[in-house]
């Protein structure tokens, strides 16, 4: 029986979703910014204390209550702690002086191009050791992917980063140490993107020295390989059983029966559908490297988001750290919505069946 | 076989104990099967016991100090080395191993129930119940752990208690998704049918009905979380946000050992290996414990 559905139902069933994801969405980060509220305005005994100390005359401490807003109901003080998160408006930083958002601005391009070099090792490498696992089930690199994937679940980040740091930069000198780029260049290179390949590539690019690209690279390789070694043992793990599951179905006998070659059956047909759960596995372990650049931030003094979350907290700079974690938490969320997205899109099953089913 | 096995097998157990004790025993011999799950077992028991002892067995005091031999590299006297304050490490990674196990079973005590009684009550009210108290758990998932611990621990301040709070606060998320998924199954059951044309009201047919029938799974989860709990316990001592000096946690100690770091690479190295191999050793415990108790998930 073969009943076209109109383009109009497919309109509105999309719509429909689409609306229903969006009030997911809203409501998550409502939440979320509820959580930092909760945590930033409820915790502490009294937040006026913690700004003008304990000395402070009795008109001082009720000028900055009222500043504040803490003379409001609590329901009122959250509407303008929305008000303001929505405005990028986290208030100013203690440590440095500046709005939360400056700082933020500032930090965040150095842990994007950290996680993102991370992301790229993690699923360049452990995808091929992966699908290679599976393929030799038993064999010694599903072995060695077993053993990394348990490694890499028990071993402190920020303790291999240092080990890490003695015996590749102390010991051995084959990468530079902590921060991110020499002193010598640190303020000869222009700072276009914040992504410090980026911009000694374009230095190089208009003087012909490539001094201080080599000098960024050599800064980054050991936290990134730690990074990418942390979500390479989760990847591969994760690659390798999408990768068995696959090649237990009845496609590949039947591919195999075509005569098609292994490399070919492995490759494009299996591998291509497995890649439809790995996404979201990639996605959610890219925006796992933003937390584990915390620590590794911290390790490596390398000047992002993480390191400057733990120099706010180390100063009880609440807004800064309240900023921080707000942001890490809306890149999670999207990161999240982004992998949720990129499903649906890969997968054709979880589209609207009511226009695929026509029959 | 002895008489005492056979009747823990029998096909027919003569009491409820003994069918309990039956199933614990079939669980157990799948288990030990798993060489590496036992190994993880042992090391996961001589902790206990090191913890338990360590003021009879450590050689030295693990707070106080001789200067005049501060720093020193391994040697008989002291296996590990000492640490900027001439403490003996090996002393000092004993007394430590109480805390971490503490921090574990602190977290574990706190954030299982939670996660249970979130789980258990939002799978069986079903409707908006299940509807607002899965959109909350969904919220503390979409912050990243380490994070949000962090931010606890700084609103709360600076302490081991806090830091178990933060991180308790942290680890319930999942254990309700895992309760409220079993909840959904085991609603329909019969035997729930059952208790309730005996006249069992809603709260006393999820607690004593439904939870247990989820405590085993749960119980796999947070073994096999008990690794990620001890790494950001540790991660957490190391930001100087979690066990305070002088007191002997493993994370504190390599932040402690980090400024001689590249000199005396010792005093960061042995609490980091410690914190590995204890990890490590739930890891093993955990996957053995999935596979013995959970074969669905084996792959």
């Amino acid at each position: 029986m073969v009943r076209s559905v109109p383009s109009w139902r497919w309109g509105a069933a999309a719509g429909r979703s689409f609306g229903r994801f969006t009030l997911v969405i809203a409501f998550t980060y409502l939440g979320l910014l509820a959580v930092t509220f909760f945590i930033g305005r409820v915790i502490p005994v009294d937040p006026v204390l913690a700004i003008v100390g304990d000395r402070a005359p009795e008109h001082v401490v009720q000028r900055v209550r009222e500043e504040l807003g803490l003379n409001l109901p609590l329901y009122e003080q959250f509407g303008r702690y929305v008000g303001q998160a929505l405005r990028g408006d986290f208030g100013t930083s203690v440590l440095t002086s500046n709005p939360v958002w400056e700082d933020v601005k500032q930090t965040f391009p150095a842990t994007l191009e950290l996680a993102t070099c991370g992301i790229l090792i993690g699923a360049g490498f452990g995808v091929p050791l992966g699908v290679w696992a599976a393929v030799r089930r038993g064999g010694f690199v599903d072995h060695a992917v077993r053993v990394m994937g348990l490694v890499g679940y028990s071993v402190p980040i920020f303790w291999l980063g240092l080990m890490a740091l003695v015996l590749f930069y102390a010991k051995l000198g084959w990468v530079a140490g902590p921060g991110r780029i020499d002193v010598a260049f640190e303020f000869s290179v222009q700072r276009v993107s914040g992504l410090m390949l980026v911009d000694t590539a374009l230095y190089a690019k208009d003087t012909g020295d490539w001094a201080a690209f080599r000098s960024a690279l050599s800064h980054l390789v050991l936290p990134a390989s730690l990074l990418g070694y942390f979500s390479l043992a989760y990847i591969s793990r994760m690659t390798r059983s999408f990768m068995l599951n696959e090649l237990a179905q009845e496609y590949i006998v039947a591919a195999r029966a075509k005569g098609l070659s292994e490399t070919r059956i492995i490759w494009r047909h299996a591998l291509r559908n497995a890649m439809v759960p790995l996404v979201t596995v990639i996605s959610l372990s890219y925006a796992g490297l933003l937390e584990g650049s915390v620590l590794t931030e911290t390790v490596f003094a390398w000047p992002g988001l993480g390191l400057y979350i733990t120099n706010s907290l180390q100063n009880a700079d609440m807004n800064a750290v309240l900023g921080g974690t707000l942001v890490v938490g809306t890149v999670f969320i999207a990161l999240n919505l982004l992998s949720d997205l990129l499903y649906r899109v890969l997968d054709p099953r979880t589209r609207d069946t009511r226009t695929g089913n026509a029959r | 076989m002895s008489g005492f096995g056979h009747w823990l097998l029998s096909d027919r157990p003569l009491s409820r104990r003994q069918a309990a004790l039956g199933r614990a025993y079939t669980g157990w011999l799948g288990f030990a099967r798993n060489r590496l799950a036992m190994l993880g077992l042992a090391l996961v028991l001589l902790l206990a016991l090191v913890a338990v002892l360590a003021p009879w067995i450590a050689p030295y005091p693990p707070t106080v100090g001789e200067l005049s031999q501060r720093l020193q590299a391994p040697s008989a006297a002291h296996w590990f080395g000492t640490d900027d304050q001439g403490r003996d490490i090996l002393s000092r990674l004993m007394h430590g191993s109480s805390i971490t196990l503490t921090v574990v079973a602190l977290v574990a005590v706190l954030a299982a129930p939670i996660g249970l009684l979130v789980g258990t009550a939002a799978g069986y009210a079903g409707g908006w119940v299940d509807a607002v108290l899965m959109r909350i758990t969904d919220i503390f998932l979409a912050f990243p752990r380490l994070i949000l611990a962090l931010a606890f621990v700084a609103a709360l301040g600076p302490g081991i208690e806090n830091a178990v709070i933060a991180i308790a606060i942290t680890s319930w998320p999942p254990y309700a998704r895992i309760a409220r998924a079993e909840t959904l199954s085991i609603r329909q059951a019969d035997y729930i049918n059952a208790v309730k044309l005996l006249g069992a009201g809603p709260a006393r047919i999820v607690l004593r009905h439904v939870m247990p029938m989820c405590v085993p799974s749960v119980i796999v989860r947070v073994t096999l979380d008990m690794a990620g709990i001890i790494l950001t316990a540790a991660g957490l001592g190391f930001l100087g946000l979690g066990a305070q000096p002088p007191m002997p946690e493993w994370g504190a100690m390599i932040a402690a050992g980090r400024a001689y770091v590249l000199d005396q690479w010792w005093v960061a190295a042995a609490p980091g290996a410690a914190i590995f191999i204890v990890s490590l050793a739930f890891n093993l415990l955990g996957d053995g414990l999935r596979d013995a108790l959970d074969p669905k998930a084996a792959k």
